[in-house]
């Protein structure tokens, strides 16, 4: 047989049928919902009289709009509740399975998803929601969909497709100490820009993406799509077998050996081809930082906010514009002399037991600027519970933290957890648009260790000579 | 969902890259459990000033592109989120037709879901057509499925490209969910084949 690339492998694997110009029908393994993208679908499924083809094969957490404090009180906003509530009827009504925003397992459902051993390597894995490229840490192809397409994918198990291209990017080295995947992934899009990926699905290969955990790698996979590409991958390995193994919903015994078995095969062949190369070396990658409002608007944390003056490309320099006005800087400014006032630590990118662990590390003893307000929101209920056991929580609020329940919170500020107009956030979220954390609030993206720095140095600062 | 055949309409220009669907219809309206009503929220922020009050500068504030029903747009329209109330919001205005030079991934196929035509035309084309609004009022394009192209009011006639099944499906509006469907047997002769193969990809999720 040719030489494939891994994305070929799992397309091939699930190709129902094919139309002649290319077209196919796909099949899907697993199927992510949230409160926010499946009202209309299930209300579509209802008027047309149609019911899923395998609930099974589905899982549903409110994760969107819950709140983030106590969640013993009723939900402030009715239009939240009754959305939330929405959910909980049609899991009843169609038979999904649903981790309630009162359940310990609840929680940002990139977060969950791995957590329960629901994302296995191989699969294909759709989601009403643009950062289910996440789960393509896992050596599955997984990518975000509209609410029709939550709507066909109840109802069929499929969804038709057109192939897209392969793009690789390979990154080899060492990283800077202190440096992160949410580092490497934001060089990624610097480099390649925000539609660089478009039409693709990457694989992220080589030597420093090799070397990262499995919470590095769902960081990495998780911006996939604010390079472009709906979904990104990373070829499994033993590091992804020691992750899976032993979770809730990952297969066990003599089914375990075979799927593993299996999963060997899930890399790309020596040989076998992509439509595009992109390469980085490890070392050259500084912390990042964005300035503008898309993240390739990004720059090292040793660097300047570019001056518009300078770009000869006319649009280039529009865009420049309009977004350092947005953000209120000045050109040429150093990244180190940006003053923040609020602190945004969690998210589907960055919310994982590993990412507390790090940010408490550098938290520890210190204090939050007294200018600056922080947060940090764990992933999912399981995570805040381990964060707890191992005493992240105290170190947290000993250093002036808010400690909150599970959801997806100020990162796109559907609850209650918003940025007010000319606020200044550093953030280890994954979008920093116009207004996402908030009408008129101003976000940059960073690693999570970049955040704890920032909260308590009141400005940015290179981490990897702070003390 | 409504066929798309041919269109001839009035078209408003929205002269910025990027535009992504937190900008198309904000958080806020995405509380809904419905798809209709979302005209409100287009553009939310985009439509006011500082001071919540409407600016009448922003081009769907402006009289004249009222009743526009194609969209003229730069490149990487509709990035970001995959909130189909991007394409709901933009229907809900009264847009069939955006045009511009790419789009994200996921908003592109959320138009087709929805009776929307997302025609791409090279950079240099979109050029001349902004200039064309710009200098006419009234400024209006023809789009036909059919023979793929957009016409200028001046007779100037632009190819665009789609996939030959996304065509068929847009312009005899087709339900793609009832389409599917029909494969039905395929789909469980898949199942049953798969599961031999991989039956941990069958274990029920509880």
């Amino acid at each position: 047989m040719a030489a494939q690339t891994l994305f070929e492998k799992i397309w091939n694997d699930h190709v129902v049928r094919a139309e002649p110009d290319g077209t196919t029908l796909l099949y899907i393994d697993r199927h992510l919902v949230h409160e926010v993208t499946s009202p209309q679908a299930f209300e579509g499924l209802t008027v047309a009289g149609r019911s899923p083809r395998r609930a099974a094969a589905a899982l549903a957490v409110p994760d969107h709009n819950v709140p983030t404090t106590d969640r013993r009180v009723a939900i402030a906003d009715p239009i939240s509740a009754k959305q939330i509530q929405t959910l909980d009827d049609n899991c009843g009504t169609f038979g999904i399975t649903l981790f309630g925003m009162n359940d310990i397992r609840q929680g940002v459902v990139h977060v969950i998803g791995p957590e329960q051993g629901f994302t296995l390597p191989g699969m294909t894995i759709v989601c009403g929601d643009s950062h289910t490229s996440t789960h393509g840490a896992f050596g599955a192809l997984a990518f975000g969909i509209g609410t029709s397409e939550v709507e066909h994918v109840l109802a069929t198990q499929c969804l038709v497709q057109k192939r897209p291209k392969t793009m690789e990017v390979r990154v080899e080295g060492q990283l800077s100490p202190r440096c992160s995947a949410k580092d490497i992934i934001l060089a990624i899009i610097g480099k390649i820009g925000t539609a660089g990926g478009t039409g693709y699905v990457i694989e992220y290969t080589g030597s420093a993406i090799r070397a990262l955990s499995m919470e590095g790698r769902m960081t990495l996979c998780n911006m996939s799509i604010e390079g472009g590409a709906r979904a990104g991958m990373v070829a499994p390995d033993e590091t992804t077998f020691n992750y899976i193994k032993g979770r809730p919903m990952a297969p066990n015994g003599a089914l375990w050996d075979q799927a593993v078995a299996a999963w060997r095969n899930l890399h790309t062949d020596a040989g076998a081809k992509y439509d595009a190369v992109v390469e980085l070396r490890a070392e050259s990658i500084a912390p990042q930082v964005t300035w503008g409002t898309t993240p390739g608007m990004v720059t090292g944390v040793d660097g300047n906010v570019p001056d518009p003056s300078t770009m000869r490309d006319e649009k280039l320099r529009q865009a420049t514009e309009r977004a350092l006005e947005y953000m209120a800087l000045k050109p040429g400014m150093p990244i180190r002399d940006i003053r923040i006032d609020k602190v945004f630590i969690g998210s589907c990118t960055n919310s994982r037991i590993e990412d507390l662990r790090l940010a408490a590390s550098f938290a520890k003893g210190k204090k939050v600027a007294g200018s600056v307000h922080a947060m940090v929101v764990p992933g999912s209920g399981l995570v805040k519970q381990q964060a707890e056991q191992e005493g992240l929580d105290r170190i947290f609020k000993e250093s002036g933290f808010e400690w909150r329940e599970a959801g997806c919170s100020m990162c796109l500020a559907m609850n209650a957890d918003v940025l007010q107009p000319g606020e200044r956030c550093a953030s280890t979220s994954n979008r920093n648009f116009e207004g996402r954390q908030g009408a008129g609030g101003r976000t940059h993206l960073v690693s999570p260790a970049m955040a704890v720095a920032a909260a308590i140095e009141g400005h940015f600062v290179d981490i990897r000579q702070w003390s | 969902m409504d066929a798309f055949t041919t269109l001839t309409g009035l078209v408003a220009p929205l002269d910025r890259p990027d535009v992504d669907t937190d900008q198309i219809i904000p958080k806020q309206f995405l509380k809904t459990i419905k798809r209709t009503g979302l005209r409100e929220g287009l553009f939310y922020d985009w439509r006011r000033r500082k001071d919540g009050s409407q600016d009448p500068e922003f081009f769907l504030n402006q009289p004249r592109y009222q009743q526009a029903s194609i969209l003229l747009t730069r490149d990487n329209f509709g990035c970001g989120s995959s909130r189909e109330h991007a394409p709901w919001a933009l229907l809900d205005q009264g847009f069939r037709c955006i045009v511009a030079p790419s789009f994200a991934d996921i908003f592109y196929n959320n138009c087709f879901q929805n009776g929307i035509l997302p025609v791409v035309l090279k950079a240099s084309d979109i050029q001349a057509l902004f200039e064309g609004v710009a200098t006419q009022d009234g400024y209006k394009l023809t789009v036909d499925l059919a023979t793929q192209q957009v016409t200028t009011p001046q007779g100037t006639a632009y190819h665009f490209d789609i996939d030959p099944f996304r065509k068929d499906c847009l312009y005899r509006g087709l339900d793609a969910i009832g389409l599917t469907l029909q494969h039905a047997p395929q789909i469980g002769e898949y199942e049953q084949r798969r599961r031999t193969q991989a039956p941990w990809l069958f274990q029920d999720v509880k």
